[in-house]
C-alpha cells in the first residue's frame, strides 16, 4: 500500500521516496487563517527545520498532520499515498507519526522504564494489555531506546523526578522507540541549560538517516548547530526555504525576523 | 502506586484475608461470654462493610486509576441489589401477606393481574446472578460507549453520571415501574432455601462477600500490574497523550468503566440479602457522592484504600448515627473538606508518609475537566 | 273587598314610583294571580311582572322564589317575609301590621323555578349596579332563556358601559345562537367565537347539535366555522398557558444555574454547595421578613425589597469565604473542589437544620405579588410567577451589562478565555476568582429570595434545585450567559410540555436521558467557545 503512487491535482505523481506531502492546506479559526495554502514536501530519511514567528502556523501545521485539527481544504499524503485528512488521531499514530509538545507530557506517575513501555504497546489489543507482557523485539527496542536516550541509570525513577532536559529526552525517546517513520519535535530545546541544548542536538543528529524529522524551534543557535534544511513559515504559508545560511541570508527572512536572533 | 511497585500484593490479600476471618473466629470459636464474642446480630452489619468496601475498590478502579470520577456507581450497586431482590422476592412464592402465588404483595396491593415479562426467569438463582452481572454491565457499557466516544471527562462526566442516578431514583420511584416503588423490595424469606436471617446463613453470605472482596482487590491488584493498568495512569494524567502513543484509550476506559460497574453490581447483590431490603434511595446522587469519600479517606488509587476508607467511614456512620445523629452530616461534610485539603493521598498515603516515604501530592488533574474541543 | 281593591288602586296612584308598562290593570291582575296561587296561572303572569318594570317586581319575585312570598286570601294581597322574620308589605316595603295566622307562603313548583330564574335574571338587568348588570348578563351567557331575550335588548339599548355592553351582547349571542331565527344565529355564532373560552366551546357544539338536519346547511356550516375558530383559540391560550409556565420554570432555574454559570465558567469547578447559596437566600427573606413583622409591621408587603441586598450578601459572604477557605487550595483539581464543595453543602444544610430547625419556613406572598393577570382574554397568569419571570430576565441583564460593562466583568472575560494570558497580563486571578465567586454564590441568594415565594424555605431548598442547574449550565454551555438562559429556558418549556403527554416525573427522566443523549452528541453544550479559547 505505501509503495502505490498517486495522481496529485497537478496531475504530476507522488515519488516513492517522499514521505509526506502537504499542498493547498487552509486552516481558518473564525476567519483567521492560521494556514493558508501551505505546501511542503519532506523526503524519506530527511531532517527538517521549520522555524517562523509566533502564529506563523507551525502548530497548526503539527496538528493537521497528526489529526488534530481537520483543514478547510488541501492534500495531505503520507508514504506514497495515505490520506492522513480520512484518519483519526489514532490511525495516524499508528501510522508511524509521533509527536512531540512543546509541553512535555511524559507520565509522571510511571517510571522512565514504564513510560517507554506504554510507548511500545501503543496498538495493542485489551487482551494483550491486560495479560501480556512486553518481551523480545519490544524489550530490545525499549533497551536500545534508554541507551540512545542516555536514560539507561535512571530507568526505575518516576518521571515526575527528572530534570527538564532529561524529560524532553524521555519524551523522544518515547517517540523513538515506536520506531516511526515521522518524528515531530515541537521546540525541543525550548528551556534548556546550554549543555542539554548540545547534547539534544547531538542526539536528534544522530537519529538522521534512521527516522524523517521535523523539528519546530525558535532558536536559531540550535536550528544552525543542527545544520539541516529549513522551512520558514510566516501568516501560514512558506516564506522560504533551503539550507540555514541561504535562508539567513534571505532579505525577505530578515525582515520577517528583525530583531530576532 | 507506592504499595503497586515496592510493597507486596500477595501479602496484603492475605492480610485482608485474615482480618475477613476474624468476624467468623470471633462468632463461633469465642464463647458467647467472652468479651471478644461477637453477636450473631453484627455479622450483617460487617457483611455491608464488605461489599461497601466492594464498592469503593470498584469506585477507586475507575477514579483513583483512570480518572475518571464516577457520581453514579450507587446505581450500579443499586441495580445489582434489585436484580437479587426480584430473586428473594420470587422466592417468597405464596407466603406473602396476600399469599399469591407467584405475585408479590405489592403487585398483588397495585391490583395487578399478572407477572410483569420482566420478572419472569427471576425465580431462578442462576438466571438472576446473570442479571446482577448484565445489567449493570449493560447499563455501563452503552452509557460509558456514549459519553468516552465523545471524550466527554472531567466533571462533565461526573455531571451526567450524577443525571443518570437521578434518573434512575425517579424511575424506581414510581410504584408502575414495577420494582415495589417507594418501598422498594423487601419481607425476603430464603435465599437458596435457606432461611435468610438464620445465623448459618448470615455468616455465609458474609464469607460470599468476603470471598468477592478477594476477587475484587486480586483483580485490582492484577490490574495495576499490567500494561493496561499503566495505560488507564497514564489515559488519568494525560489521555490526549496516549491516544498519539497508538493507545485506544476508548477501549481501555469502557473496559475498566464496564468491570467496574459489574463489581459494584455484585456487590450490591450481596448486600440486599444481609440488609433485607433495597429501595429507590439507593440510587440518590447523595449515596452515590458518598462512596467517593470513602475511596478518599482511604486513599485513592491504592489497593488497601478504599476497603480501609469504606470502614472507617461506614463504621463511624453506624456509631455516630446512633450516639449523636445530629452530628453526623457534620462529621461526613467536614470528612470531604478535610480530606481533599489537608489527606489528598488518604490514610494509605499518610501511612506511607509516616514510614518516611515522602510521596508528593496527588498528580494534578487536567486542569479544566470536561470534554476535549476539536479546535475549529 | 271591592272598595279595598278600589283603596288599593288610589295607593297605587299615589305611589312615588307610577306603575308603567303596557297595561296597569294587566300587571295588577298578575300580581293577584301570584296570590291566588294558580300554578298554571302564575307563569305568564310573572312574565308579565317581569316586563311591567315595577319597583316591587323585582323583590316580589324574589321573595317568590325563595318561598318568602306570602299572600292574604281575603283580599289577594301580598306580603314578604324578610329572612329575619318580619312580615313587610309587598309594594311599599314597610313592616305590615298583620296577623301572621291569616297568611300563607305562595308555592312553586319547579317549572316556575326556572321562569322565575329567567325573570330575575332579565329584572337585574335594569339594576343600577354595575355588578349587578353584569352578573345578570353572565347568568344569562351560561342559562340563555328566549324570554330573557327582548328585556336584553332594551337593556342592552339604553346601556352606556362599554364592559356591560359587551357582556350583554354575549349573552344575547348566547340565547340567539341557541334559540333565534335562523337568520341570527350564524351572526350570533361568529360574534361568540371571538371570545373563546369552554362554556363558548360548549354552547356553539350545543347549538350544532341542536339543529334540526333540516336547517340550512349555511348555517350548520357557519356553527362548524364557528367551533373551529374556539377550538383553536382555545389550543392556542392552553398553549400559551403551558409555554409561561415553562418560562416560569424555565426562569427559575436561570436564576438557581447563572451564577454557577460564571463561577463554572470562570474557574472550571462545579460548587456543589451553590444549591446551599440559593438555600441562604430563600433563609435571608424569611429572617428580614420576620424582622419587618416585629419592628415595620406596616411595611411588611415590601419586606421582600429589603431581602435582596440581604441575601445578596449573606449568600456572597458564605460564596467568599468558601472561595478563599476551601476553592482556592485546591486550584487545578477540579474533580476534588467537587467533593469538598458537596460536603460544605452538607455541613451548610446540617447547619441549618439545627440553628433554625428542619421545618419549613413560610415566607408570605406580598399584596401585589398574589392574584391573576389577564395579558389576554382567557389566559390568566398567576401574578407571583409574572414578577419572577421579569424579575429573573432584570437579574440576567443586569449580570450581562455588568459582564460586559464593568472593569471586574473584563477581568472575568478574560480568565474565562485564558486564565494564563490573564495571569501574564497583570490580572490578580485569585481576586477575581474570589469576587467571581461571591458574585455567583449572591446571584444565587437572590435566586433564593424568588424561590422562597414559590417553594418551601426548608434546608433541603437547593437540593431540589441543584442537579437542574448542572443540567442547565451544561446544556446551555460552558462560559456563555446567553446559553445558559436559553439553556434554562428551553429545559423549562420542554419539562412543562412534557408534564400533561409524560406525566411529571417520566418527563423529568425523559428530559434527563435526553440531556445524557446531547452532551455525547455535543460535549461543548449549546453554544461552545470555538478556536484556541476552548483549550484553555
Amino acid at each position: 500500500m505505501a509503495e502505490i503512487s498517486r495522481k496529485l491535482p497537478g496531475g504530476r505523481v507522488l515519488e516513492p521516496h517522499i514521505l509526506l506531502y502537504l499542498d493547498g492546506v487552509t486552516v481558518s479559526f473564525d476567519g483567521f487563517k492560521a494556514l493558508d495554502s501551505l505546501s511542503l514536501v519532506l523526503e524519506e530519511g530527511e531532517l527538517r527545520t521549520i522555524i517562523g514567528p509566533n502564529g506563523a502556523g507551525k502548530t497548526t501545521m503539527m496538528d493537521v498532520i497528526t489529526g488534530k485539527t481537520r483543514p478547510d481544504a488541501g492534500t495531505v499524503l503520507f508514504r506514497g499515498g495515505i490520506d492522513l485528512l480520512a484518519l483519526d488521531e489514532t490511525a495516524i499514530a499508528r501510522l508511524g507519526i509521533g509527536r512531540k509538545f512543546q509541553k512535555p507530557t511524559v507520565f509522571d506517575r510511571l517510571t522512565v522504564e514504564e513510560n517507554l513501555e506504554l510507548a511500545t504497546q501503543g496498538g495493542w489489543g485489551l487482551g494483550r494489555l491486560l495479560l501480556g507482557r512486553l518481551e523480545g523485539e519490544g524489550r530490545e527496542r525499549v533497551e536500545r531506546t534508554l541507551e540512545t536516550v542516555g536514560l539507561a541509570e535512571l530507568r526505575g525513577e518516576e518521571a515526575g523526578r527528572l530534570s527538564h532536559g532529561q524529560r524532553q529526552w524521555l519524551e523522544i525517546g518515547m517517540l523513538l522507540v515506536q520506531e516511526p517513520r515521522l518524528v515531530l519535535l515541537d521546540e525541543p530545546v525550548a528551556g534548556m541549560s546550554d549543555a542539554e541544548t548540545a547534547k539534544t542536538a547531538e542526539l536528534i543528529r544522530s537519529l538522521e538517516g534512521r527516522h524523517t524529522l521535523v523539528v519546530v524551534e525558535h532558536d536559531m543557535h540550535f536550528v544552525r548547530e543542527l545544520g539541516a534544511k529549513v522551512t520558514v513559515l510566516h501568516e501560514g504559508r512558506v516564506l522560504a526555504e533551503g539550507p540555514v545560511e541561504a535562508v539567513q541570508a534571505d532579505p525577505a527572512v530578515v525582515e520577517v525576523y528583525l530583531g530576532r536572533s | 502506586m507506592v504499595e503497586a511497585r515496592n510493597g507486596r500484593p500477595l501479602l496484603l490479600l492475605l492480610a485482608v484475608g485474615g482480618a475477613i476471618l476474624l468476624v467468623p473466629v470471633l462468632n463461633r470459636l469465642v464463647p458467647e461470654g467472652s468479651p471478644f464474642h461477637l453477636e450473631d446480630r453484627l455479622v450483617p452489619r460487617f457483611g455491608k462493610y464488605l461489599a461497601y468496601a466492594v464498592l469503593a475498590v470498584a469506585l477507586d478502579l475507575v477514579w483513583g486509576r483512570a480518572g475518571i470520577l464516577s457520581l453514579g456507581h450507587g446505581a450500579f450497586f443499586a441495580l445489582g441489589g434489585y436484580a437479587m431482590g426480584m430473586y428473594l422476592m420470587r422466592q417468597i412464592g405464596p407466603r406473602g401477606v396476600y399469599a399469591h402465588p407467584v405475585l408479590p404483595d405489592f403487585m398483588v396491593f397495585l391490583n395487578w393481574q399478572e407477572l410483569p415479562w420482566y420478572w419472569y426467569g427471576f425465580d431462578r438463582f442462576p438466571f438472576a446472578l446473570l442479571m446482577v452481572v448484565l445489567v449493570p454491565g449493560t447499563l455501563a457499557f452503552l452509557f460509558g460507549w456514549l459519553a468516552f466516544r465523545s471524550r466527554v471527562s472531567g466533571v462533565y462526566l461526573s455531571i451526567i453520571t450524577q443525571a443518570l442516578t437521578f434518573a434512575l431514583m425517579l424511575a424506581f420511584f414510581r410504584n408502575d415501574m414495577g420494582f415495589g416503588g417507594n418501598n422498594g423490595l423487601t419481607d425476603f424469606k430464603d435465599i437458596l432455601g435457606f432461611p435468610i436471617t438464620s445465623p448459618d446463613t448470615r455468616l455465609a453470605l458474609y464469607l460470599a462477600t468476603g470471598v468477592l472482596l478477594l476477587v475484587a482487590l486480586a483483580i485490582a491488584v492484577h490490574l495495576r500490574r499490567s500494561p493496561l493498568g499503566r495505560l488507564l495512569v497514564a489515559i488519568r494524567d494525560g489521555e490526549a497523550r496516549a491516544r498519539f502513543l497508538g493507545h485506544d484509550t476508548l477501549r481501555a476506559k469502557l473496559f475498566v468503566w464496564t468491570l467496574s460497574a459489574v463489581l459494584a453490581g455484585l456487590a450490591g447483590a450481596l448486600y440486599v440479602p444481609q440488609v433485607g431490603i433495597i429501595n429507590p434511595s439507593e440510587f440518590s446522587p447523595a449515596a452515590s457522592i458518598e462512596i467517593a469519600i470513602w475511596v478518599a479517606v482511604g486513599g485513592r488509587d491504592t489497593i488497601l484504600g478504599p476497603v480501609l476508607g469504606a470502614f472507617l467511614v461506614n463504621g463511624l456512620k453506624t456509631w455516630l448515627t446512633g450516639a449523636a445523629p445530629e452530628l453526623w452530616l457534620f462529621v461526613l461534610g467536614g470528612l470531604f473538606v478535610a480530606v481533599t485539603l489537608v489527606l489528598p493521598n488518604g490514610i494509605v498515603g499518610l501511612a506511607a508518609a509516616l514510614r518516611g516515604r515522602p510521596k508528593r501530592p496527588a498528580a494534578a488533574e487536567p486542569a479544566v475537566g470536561g470534554a476535549e474541543v476539536a479546535r475549529g | 273587598m271591592r272598595r279595598l281593591f278600589l283603596f288599593l288602586m288610589l295607593l297605587a296612584a299615589l305611589a312615588p314610583q307610577p306603575v308603567r308598562g303596557e297595561d296597569e290593570t294587566a300587571v295588577r291582575d298578575a300580581f293577584a294571580t301570584l296570590a291566588a296561587g294558580n300554578l298554571d296561572a302564575m307563569e305568564p303572569a310573572i312574565g308579565v311582572i317581569a316586563r311591567s318594570g315595577v319597583a316591587w317586581a323585582e323583590p316580589v319575585l324574589r321573595a317568590l322564589l325563595d318561598g318568602r312570598l306570602l299572600a292574604r286570601q281575603a283580599d289577594r294581597a301580598l306580603f314578604l317575609r324578610t329572612p329575619e322574620g318580619t312580615v313587610l308589605e309587598a309594594e311599599s316595603g314597610t313592616p305590615a301590621a298583620v296577623e301572621a295566622r291569616t297568611l300563607r307562603p305562595v308555592r312553586i313548583n319547579n317549572r316556575l323555578r326556572r321562569a322565575l330564574e329567567a325573570a330575575l335574571g332579565s329584572l337585574t338587568l335594569a339594576s343600577p349596579d354595575r355588578a349587578v348588570r353584569l352578573a345578570a348578563a353572565e347568568k344569562l351567557f351560561t342559562r340563555p332563556d328566549l324570554s330573557a331575550l327582548e328585556p336584553l335588548e332594551r337593556a342592552l339599548a339604553r346601556e352606556a358601559d362599554g364592559a356591560v355592553r359587551e357582556a350583554f351582547a354575549r349573552a344575547r349571542a348566547a340565547i340567539l345562537v341557541e334559540h333565534g331565527p335562523p337568520a341570527a344565529r350564524a351572526e350570533a355564532a361568529s360574534l361568540l367565537a371571538s371570545a373563546a373560552s369552554p362554556a363558548v366551546l360548549g354552547k356553539l357544539q350545543a347549538a350544532k347539535r341542536a339543529l334540526p338536519a333540516d336547517a340550512d346547511p349555511a348555517l350548520a356550516e357557519a356553527l362548524d366555522a364557528a367551533v373551529a375558530r374556539v377550538e383553536t383559540r382555545l389550543r392556542l391560550l392552553e398553549f400559551a398557558q403551558t409555554f409561561f409556565q415553562g418560562l416560569s420554570l424555565g426562569s427559575v432555574l436561570l436564576l438557581a444555574a447563572i451564577g454557577l454559570a460564571v463561577t463554572f465558567g470562570v474557574m472550571g469547578v462545579i460548587n456543589m454547595a451553590h444549591g446551599e447559596m440559593v438555600m441562604l437566600g430563600a433563609y435571608a427573606t424569611w429572617a428580614v421578613q420576620e424582622a419587618f413583622r416585629a419592628f415595620l409591621p406596616g411595611a411588611l408587603d415590601w419586606s421582600l425589597l429589603a431581602a435582596l441586598p440581604a441575601a445578596f450578601l449573606l449568600a456572597g459572604a458564605a460564596g467568599w469565604a468558601i472561595e478563599r477557605s476551601v476553592i482556592s487550595r485546591l486550584y487545578g483539581r477540579p474533580l476534588e473542589t467537587l467533593l469538598a464543595t458537596f460536603g460544605i453543602s452538607l455541613v451548610l444544610q446540617q447547619a441549618v437544620r439545627l440553628g433554625i430547625g428542619a421545618t419549613n419556613r413560610e415566607v408570605v406572598t406580598p399584596s401585589w405579588m398574589s392574584g391573576l393577570v389577564e395579558p389576554v382574554p382567557g389566559l390568566a397568569l398567576t401574578m407571583n410567577r409574572v414578577v419572577i419571570v421579569l424579575f429573573a430576565l432584570a437579574v440576567f441583564l443586569l449580570l450581562v451589562a455588568l459582564i460586559r460593562g464593568t472593569r471586574l466583568g473584563l477581568e472575568i472575560r478574560a480568565v474565562t478565555q485564558n486564565r494564563r494570558m490573564a495571569e501574564t497580563m497583570g490580572i490578580r486571578t485569585p481576586r477575581v476568582d474570589a469576587l467571581t465567586f461571591a458574585l455567583g454564590s449572591g446571584i444565587a441568594g437572590i435566586g433564593g429570595v424568588a424561590l422562597a415565594q414559590i417553594d418551601n424555605v426548608s434546608p433541603n431548598l437547593g437540593q431540589a434545585y441543584i442537579v437542574d442547574s448542572f443540567i442547565v449550565v451544561v446544556f446551555g454551555g460552558v462560559g456563555n450567559l446567553w446559553g445558559t438562559f436559553l439553556g434554562a429556558m428551553t429545559l423549562g418549556v420542554v419539562n412543562k410540555l412534557l408534564e400533561p403527554v409524560a406525566g411529571a416525573v417520566l418527563g423529568k427522566i425523559l428530559v434527563l436521558v435526553a440531556l445524557i443523549l446531547f452532551i455525547q452528541r455535543r460535549p461543548q453544550g449549546l453554544f461552545a467557545l470555538r478556536g484556541r479559547a476552548a483549550e484553555a
